[in-house]
């Protein structure tokens, strides 16, 4: 009846899941007693739950990224101290527990936290910034934010219900196997990742369609800001590499499930296929996370120097080559598994010359402030400290590409510093200086500058105190994921690494200070104007936060830059441009499909987990016909009257004829 | 075939009204650009292409699906672990009518999406009908294949190229029955709903699907079946 399913799943032995697991539940309960409590159910189902605005969609993936990243970090916490105080010592957690520590850190950080905030500002981003009123494909894109949260939470209830996987983030077999791991760990890993990847897809097809086929008038190719390049460019590879990890996941599924040989290391199976597949995907997935995260710091450098970014043609140049390269490097994660001198070389070469473009971009970033008004507000400190990072990154990167060397460093702990240096330095900073810089867009006031200043700087400091040592530990010989450690002479650098937890901790704290400060002080925060930052592309255009329908009317572009086009015409003939006549706009209905199939897929993939067949059989049948159900419902839109839009839109100019008369008033331009 | 005879005039206007865009027949070189389009600067594209070219997207990422399981299927396909070898599993004859299924099945599946742009229901259902057939005869031959194999202890759990061969087969025929479940949604959709611009819309998605299911048999049958006699 229920599978493998029974009592004993639940941890009771075990102290450290147990605890946490009872904490989040109560703090789940307490959140659900609150919004019946205070009857938010409807306002919560109706404009959020169901939404399919891409602005909401964009806003809840954020949501989601930063809640793993929190579960992510702790993770991180528990493996630093662990480490450091397991010399020649057994530590606080248990072999098993530590190795699924380190595989649940890996994953949750990659695919539950990085990959939703990078999907949220895509979707919130894309269609404001081409000028358009939704994407190509609204209830599609809420199905797919929905399969993702699916997955997060199927990750989640591995901690409570059952193991999670013990293999690493990326279950290489002949270890992921029945054979060497029989329990449920690695089914969580497969059938989590395997559903929220399918919403990944869903959303890389939405924002290609839409940055290819959606663009406003005038938004020719190279007028676009270079955001909505690299979310197609991003897009394309989650088009081109996430199958493959469908594939993949797939026949490893078939592995285990009912005893195929795809990646057994008996009877014909080929275990380096695994190896092979998963990182043609795995090495795209980084640039699919970087290359949106560059486009966030384009549109930072630029505003915050107050100049055009330099070089905005090398840089779509840079991206796409980026973007095509990105597939031709995977072999260099696994130089030392016997591929041959001649793979060897080809693939060194590859992942060096892709430095090339990324060195493109830091250049065009450093010449974009070179000669501007450089404003050192929170978003630029982010921005700044992330050149810094990243190029140590990327240097330390090119050392590991050259295939002798990588010999020496394979899974050390400087290749664990390597990437947190490129993923921490790069995407995390990234997106938390996208986070300063359209948090008023988002919400309608700014966050609190001083606590935003503060985390950066905790997280900077703390980012080298913790990762440098870790350099170093890498080059005295110390491999990955040890749960303990037999060397003394590597106590003071584990201990430093602690030291630079605990600062990236106050970090975090400055961070949840920094939102709670800012939400008490909204009203002296607030952003009347729409344009907090004096911002250039489209979406400074609508009011902050903008209504669904984004733009009254459709802007018309006429040049780079566009809204900073439409700016300075106004400042300089000190008026806005005449009222447009409002029309009608029909905007799509909301819609409970998407939170209605992951649901049942959340279901589907706990079922399939514990073995629970017919549980799982009813659950595709219930997705089906929830589809079917969708498929004949008659009203597809909704019109938004006239007079609601000229009302929004009234609005905004007032607050932008405000502007326009303080400037004149101080006499700025005369 | 009442349009016999019609000025030309006409049955141009006709065109023109049943496809805006004159997707396919703009004449080459410099052209004005086309309101809806998509193409260049003006403005969002109307949702028929919008839909479409979704679609085109999708089946791109569905092809590199396939193509893992091809690529499975090149490295494991002498690691027969002492089994039966490639040679000894194909049955030419059965599954030259399997292809033929399939083939004649977007033929008539291109037929149905011309009497959906006659706008004919009879017609669209009809053909919509013949092709689910035909897709349902290549499924039950697909069947027979697997179960007469499994019948003789020539299943995926005996070496690593069954399992990439039916693995690979088997997701097309996975593929082809969950096109016959769209395929039936649509007929009931149209028989219900006619011609609007959605169920138009979707019945070009479907159609795009089932040709590109036919592109990847010629795939399989090839490279599996046909390199597969003297394998």
């Amino acid at each position: 009846m229920f599978g493998k399913l029974s009592l004993s799943a639940i941890p009771l032995s075990q102290p450290i899941p147990l605890i946490t697991s009872f904490i989040v539940i109560l703090i789940a309960l307490y959140v659900l007693v609150l919004i019946t409590v205070k009857g938010w159910w409807p306002y919560l189902w109706r404009e959020w739950i169901t939404s399919v605005d891409h602005k909401r969609i964009g806003v809840m993936y954020c949501l989601l990224g930063v809640v793993m990243l929190i579960r992510g970090f702790a993770d991180a916490i528990m493996m630093r101290t662990q480490q450091a105080v397991a010399i020649n010592a057994p530590g606080y957690l248990p072999p098993d527990h530590y190795n699924q520590i380190f595989t649940a850190h890996g994953t949750i950080m990659i695919l539950f936290g990085a990959m939703p905030l990078v999907l949220g500002f895509m979707n919130f981003l894309v269609p404001l910034q081409l000028g358009v009123r939704d994407v190509a494909f609204p209830t599609f894109n809420s199905v797919g934010f929905w399969l993702t949260a699916s997955g997060a939470l199927l990750v989640n209830v591995s901690l409570f219900i059952g193991e999670f996987a013990r293999t690493g983030w990326l279950p290489y077999p002949p270890l992921s196997e029945t054979t060497y791991t029989p329990g449920v760990g690695v089914d969580y890993y497969l059938w989590a990742v395997q559903i929220s990847g399918a919403g990944t897809l869903i959303t890389g097809i939405n924002i290609v369609t839409t940055v290819l086929k959606m663009r406003c008038r005038g938004m020719s190719y190279l007028r676009m800001p270079v955001f909505c390049w690299t979310a197609l460019a991003s897009c394309m590879l989650i088009v081109a590499a996430f199958p493959i990890l469908t594939a993949t996941l797939a026949m490893l599924t078939l592995d285990r499930y009912v005893g195929w040989h795809y990646f057994t290391n008996t009877a014909g199976g080929n275990p380096m296929m695994f190896v092979n597949l998963v990182w043609a995907w795995g090495h795209p997935e980084v640039y699919i996370l970087v290359l949106p995260v560059f486009g966030i710091f384009s549109e930072i450098f630029s505003t915050f120097s107050g100049k055009p970014l330099f070089g905005y043609r090398s840089m779509v140049a840079a991206t796409l080559f980026i973007c095509i390269v990105s597939m031709l490097v995977w072999l260099h994660h696994f130089f030392t598994m016997g591929a041959g001198a001649a793979v060897n070389t080809f693939f060194g070469i590859s992942s060096s010359i892709i430095a090339v473009g990324t060195g493109v971009k830091i250049y065009n970033w450093i010449f974009t402030m070179y000669g501007g008004r450089v404003r050192f507000e929170a978003p630029m400190l982010w921005s700044m400290g992330f050149i810094f990072t990243f190029v140590i990154g990327g240097l330390t990167g090119v050392l590991l590409a050259i295939p002798p060397a990588d010999f020496l460093t394979h899974n050390s702990m400087f290749l664990v510093a390597h990437f947190h240096n490129v993923i921490i330095g790069g995407v995390v900073f990234g997106l938390f200086a996208g986070v300063e810089f359209w948090f008023p867009k988002a919400f309608g006031f700014r966050l609190h500058e001083g606590w935003g200043k503060a985390a950066f700087w905790f997280a900077f400091i703390g980012f080298w105190v913790t990762f440098t040592p870790l350099y170093v530990l890498g080059l005295l010989g110390m491999t990955r994921r040890l749960q303990h450690i037999n060397v003394p002479e590597w106590r003071p650098w584990l201990y430093m690494s602690v030291v630079g937890v605990g600062i990236l901790v106050l970090g975090v704290i400055s961070q949840v200070t920094q939102l709670v400060v800012s939400i008490r002080n909204r009203e002296r925060l607030r952003d009347v104007t729409g344009d907090p930052w004096d911002g250039r592309s489209l979406e400074w255009a609508t009011p902050s936060p903008p209504p669904f329908f984004n733009f009254a009317v459709m802007p018309n572009v006429e040049g780079e830059e566009a809204y900073w086009g439409i700016k300075l015409r106004a400042i300089e003939s000190q008026q806005l441009s005449p009222e447009p006549t409002y029309e009608p706009i029909e905007m799509p209905v909301n819609s409970p499909v998407g939170f209605y199939t992951a649901f049942f897929a959340s279901v589907f993939g706990f079922a399939m987990i514990w073995y629970i067949w017919w549980l799982a059989a009813v659950a595709l049948v219930a997705a089906f016909a929830g589809f079917v159900i969708f498929a004949w419902r008659d009203v597809h839109e909704i019109e938004v009257p006239a007079e609601q839009v000229a009302q929004v839109d009234r609005d905004r100019r007032a607050a932008r004829e405000a502007l326009l008369a303080r400037i004149s008033r101080q006499g700025a331009l005369s | 075939m009442s349009d016999v005879g019609l000025p030309a005039s006409v049955e141009a206007l006709r065109r023109v009204r049943e496809d805006p865009h004159r997707l396919g027949h703009r004449a080459h070189g410099p052209t004005e650009p086309i309101e809806g389009a998509g193409h260049g600067a003006t403005g969002p594209a109307h949702k028929r292409i919008v839909v479409g070219y979704g679609f085109w997207i999708y089946l791109l990422s569905d092809i590199v699906l396939f193509s893992c399981f091809f690529a499975a299927f090149a490295v494991q396909r002498g690691a027969t672990a002492g089994g039966p070898t490639l040679a000894q599993i194909v049955d030419i004859r059965r599954v030259g009518f399997e292809t033929a299924a399939l083939l004649l099945s977007s033929y008539t599946c291109m037929l149905s999406f011309a009497a959906t742009n006659a706008r004919n229901r009879l017609w669209t259902e009809i053909f919509l009908l013949v092709t689910g057939l035909l897709g349902l005869v290549f499924v039950l031959l697909e069947l027979q294949e697997f179960i007469e194999l499994a019948g003789q202890g020539i299943t995926p759990q005996r070496s690593g190229m069954l399992t990439s061969f039916f693995g690979l087969v088997g997701l097309h025929g996975l593929h082809v029955t969950a096109g016959g479940l769209w395929l039936a949604t649509m007929m009931a959709q149209v028989l219900v709903k006619g011609f609007r611009p959605e169920i138009v819309h979707r019945l070009i998605c479907f159609n795009l699907f089932w040709h590109a299911l036919d592109i990847v048999w010629i795939g399989i049958f090839t490279i599996v079946y046909l390199m597969g006699i003297n394998a």
